[in-house]
């Protein structure tokens, strides 16, 4: 199996779809002859031409409108948003339009555009630049939203995605362009939406990470093995909408216990929402109350100290982790309370 | 009182000849049906057999009438949320827009749009839509559809002079101009944006010149006068179609009613308004084909009373169309597939997450309810079945 980076996988995805499929063309600011910010689309330009490889000016929201229309033209529009960060901009596109033409029309047009975007903290960008916003589009009927953290999924979803009747929303991680993964060869090795990733094997505890921290939560589980004996199962939900809650419930089911961890904010994030779904569904299954780790609820701070404070390290998933499973764990402390990244730091 | 701009072209006479008879008197008929039609949905809505919004487009039908006509059937129109003319001129059945108004099943959107959101994917009518320009980036995809796919296809994009004011105006004039898309920009200047006149809300009011600096060339068209809107159209339309780049055309026009049904309309004065109705565009037209023999006094009011006929079984059809099934709630959130299929609900606690009758819509039960799904997520999915 070949080992790629994370952005060659998504260049090696946008390049079969487009040899496969003729309705596939791509947008977005610098794709073309600068060959896209964080080099995804490099070489697209040379091989598909002006046509289907488009720089746009800067004007996100409608770029991603003329996606919208292109779409239910017929036309299989990739849009790509430099950074997630400018997303709010196009959010009238993306909410009112993209998501809601197919219920708002009584399925009379539907709107098969792919908008791809990265996230993320930990470049000292400062407030506007660092956002983490997979909640935001999670809330949203009507759309589907990826978030790959391997280079193998950030293929095989995003071949989905372009494949895919409905708007998807394709949050990357600005982390995690250079991270190298096996990746499966094939122009029909597709990774479907709505299936977790169980990343590793445990029985002591589930822990969930979106994004890049389903990396990051990998290696919290390394060291709870080696250092604390305790046997952690790690999940990469992979996509959001639609969420594969069942492969959750049973590790639940199994463990007993949950640790969510996310890069974004903690009020009504994406562990927020899981948190209420397990203790709906789950209730009986757990021994410890969930816990969730996040972003501090804060702006993000360009000073590194406090950036580094201000978004989950594994240090803070191994302390949630012995949190929940409590004083009879090595090192635990007293269950309960939502950790933060910020706090747990502090 | 307010200024705003002045009707243009002669007050009493188009400068523009008529085209064949037949096709004048089709362009009455419509115009006359679309006043029927308003009028008639300002009547329901007054009964509340219409909720939410109602924009009429009272005044300004010569705008709809001859700028659609100046289309190909294959081009495509889009419109906004003041929309149920640009429906009926393309031809969706008033008794399906009706029904739409009415928030039933065989409205032209499933009773899930209303007045703002009307939609006819068979006639290319591609919608109205209820954001202030956000309908114009939208048109700049459908005309790049069309040239991605090598036809010579057009696309007639409206929306009012608030619009301009839009970040996507001059967004999508922009990388309309640069890219040399085939869409004829249409602003329908019916002097406000709601209750605010043009000359407070923009600093150009020469909305013809408001994309110069964008690369896109203005006309202009008085869209008091079906026979000049469409002449103007029609050269715009060929222009685009032939040149394969954009423009922007200025309809001056006059909303007669208020910007919507709960509009006390204290920003102008009822002088203004009778100024404008003088120059009415359905009379005007009418009186005009009397005039010249196209048709005669009869036939001028026998088209009135056909439209009247119509606008009446519209609202037989529409008060006899069910509304939506509660069971249809969830159909079409997505375009269902192997692919796409999954958890896309939550379960119990959400407002209607039960049909009464306790089952799930065919669709959903086929995509979601089928045995093979585990049993957890069948109960995610089957959102309130088992509520309570």
């Amino acid at each position: 199996m070949p080992e790629l980076r994370y952005r060659e996988a998504l260049g090696a995805a946008l390049r079969e779809e487009m040899r496969r499929d003729q309705r596939v063309f791509l947008m977005g600011e610098d794709i073309g002859v600068f060959g896209g910010a964080f080099k995804v689309t490099d070489g697209l330009l040379a091989e598909f031409g002006e046509k289907r490889v488009r720089d746009t000016p800067i004007s996100e929201n409608t770029i991603v409108g003329v996606g919208v229309g292109a779409a239910m033209a017929g036309l299989r529009p990739v849009v790509e948003l430099m950074t997630i960060n400018f997303a709010l901009l196009a959010f009238d596109q993306i909410v009112n339009h993209a998501a809601h033409i197919h219920y708002m029309f009584a399925g009379q047009s539907c709107v098969p555009l792919v908008v791809r975007m990265p996230q993320g903290a930990g470049h000292q960008l400062g407030p506007t630049h660092s956002h983490c916003f997979e909640a935001l589009f999670l809330h949203i009927p009507g759309l589907l939203v990826a978030v790959p953290a391997t280079a193998a999924d950030a293929k095989g979803l995003l071949k989905s995605a372009i494949r895919d009747e409905n708007p998807v929303i394709f949050i990357e991680h600005e982390s995690l362009y250079g991270v190298r993964g096996e990746v499966p060869d094939g122009e029909d090795e597709l990774v479907t939406f709505g299936k977790a990733r169980i990343a590793r094997e445990g029985s002591d505890v589930t822990v969930v990470g979106v994004s890049r921290m389903a990396l990051t939560a990998e290696r919290a589980a390394a060291t709870l093995a080696e250092r604390h004996g305790v046997s952690a199962e790690v999940i990469d939900p992979r996509t959001l909408r639609p969420l594969d809650l069942d492969t959750i419930l049973a590790s639940v089911h199994k463990t007993n216990r949950c640790v969510i961890v996310e890069e974004g904010w903690p009020h009504g994030g994406v562990g927020a929402n899981l948190a209420a779904l397990i203790s709906e569904q789950a209730f009986d299954d757990l021994d410890a109350p969930v816990r969730r780790v996040s972003g501090a609820d804060v702006p993000m701070p360009y000073s590194k100290p406090l950036e580094d404070i201000a978004y989950p390290h594994e240090q803070q998933i191994v302390g949630a982790v012995l949190d929940t499973l409590g004083p009879a764990a090595p090192g635990g402390t007293a269950p309960g309370g939502t950790a933060n990244a910020a706090k747990v730091s502090s | 009182m307010v200024s705003a701009q002045e009707p243009i072209g002669d007050a009493h006479q188009s400068p523009r000849s008529l085209p064949e008879s037949a096709v004048a008197r089709e362009w009455l008929q419509t115009m006359t049906l679309i006043r029927r039609f308003e009028e008639r949905a300002g009547e329901m809505y007054a009964r509340a057999k219409v909720g939410g919004f109602l924009h009429l487009s009272i005044g300004e039908e010569a705008t709809i009438v001859g700028s659609s006509r100046a289309l190909r059937e294959r081009d495509y129109l889009i419109s906004t949320y003041r929309s149920h003319g640009h429906a009926l001129v393309r031809g969706t059945p008033p008794e399906n827009v009706m029904a739409e108004l009415f928030g039933r099943a065989d409205g032209c959107s499933g009773g899930r749009g209303g007045s703002m959101h009307m939609f006819d994917a068979a006639r290319r009518f591609m919608g109205g839509y209820g954001i202030v320009g956000g309908n114009l980036p939208i048109a700049a995809g459908l005309a790049l559809a069309s040239d991605y796919e090598d036809t010579d296809d057009v696309t007639l994009c409206t929306f009012g002079d608030g619009a301009s004011n839009q970040g996507t105006f001059g967004e999508t004039l922009n990388i309309a101009a640069l890219w040399k898309l085939p869409v004829v920009f249409m602003v329908t200047n019916n002097q406000f944006g709601m209750g605010t006149s043009l000359s407070r809300h923009s600093a150009v009011t020469d909305l013809q010149r408001k994309g110069e600096s964008l690369g896109v060339p203005g006309m202009r068209c008085d869209g008091m006068d079906v026979l000049d809107t469409y002449a103007v159209l029609c050269d715009a339309i060929a222009r685009v179609r032939e040149e394969r780049r954009p423009l922007l055309v200025e309809a001056v026009t006059y909303r007669f009613r208020g910007h919507s049904m709960a509009d006390p309309e204290q920003y102008r004065s009822k002088e203004e308004v009778a100024h404008w109705r003088r120059r009415d565009p359905i009379p005007a037209f009418g009186e005009r084909l009397v005039r010249e023999g196209a048709i005669d006094e009869d036939e001028l009011k026998r088209i009135d009373e056909q439209a009247l006929a119509a606008v009446d079984a519209a609202v037989e059809f529409a008060e006899a169309s069910p509304f939506p099934a509660p069971e249809t709630l969830y159909d079409d959130v997505y375009v269902l597939s192997d692919a796409s299929r999954g958890w896309y609900s939550v379960r119990t606690t959400e407002p209607g997450g039960a049909a009464p009758d306790g089952a799930p819509s065919d669709e959903f039960s086929q995509a979601h309810g089928n045995d093979e799904i585990p049993q957890q997520m069948s109960d995610a999915l089957a959102h309130g079945e088992d509520r309570g």
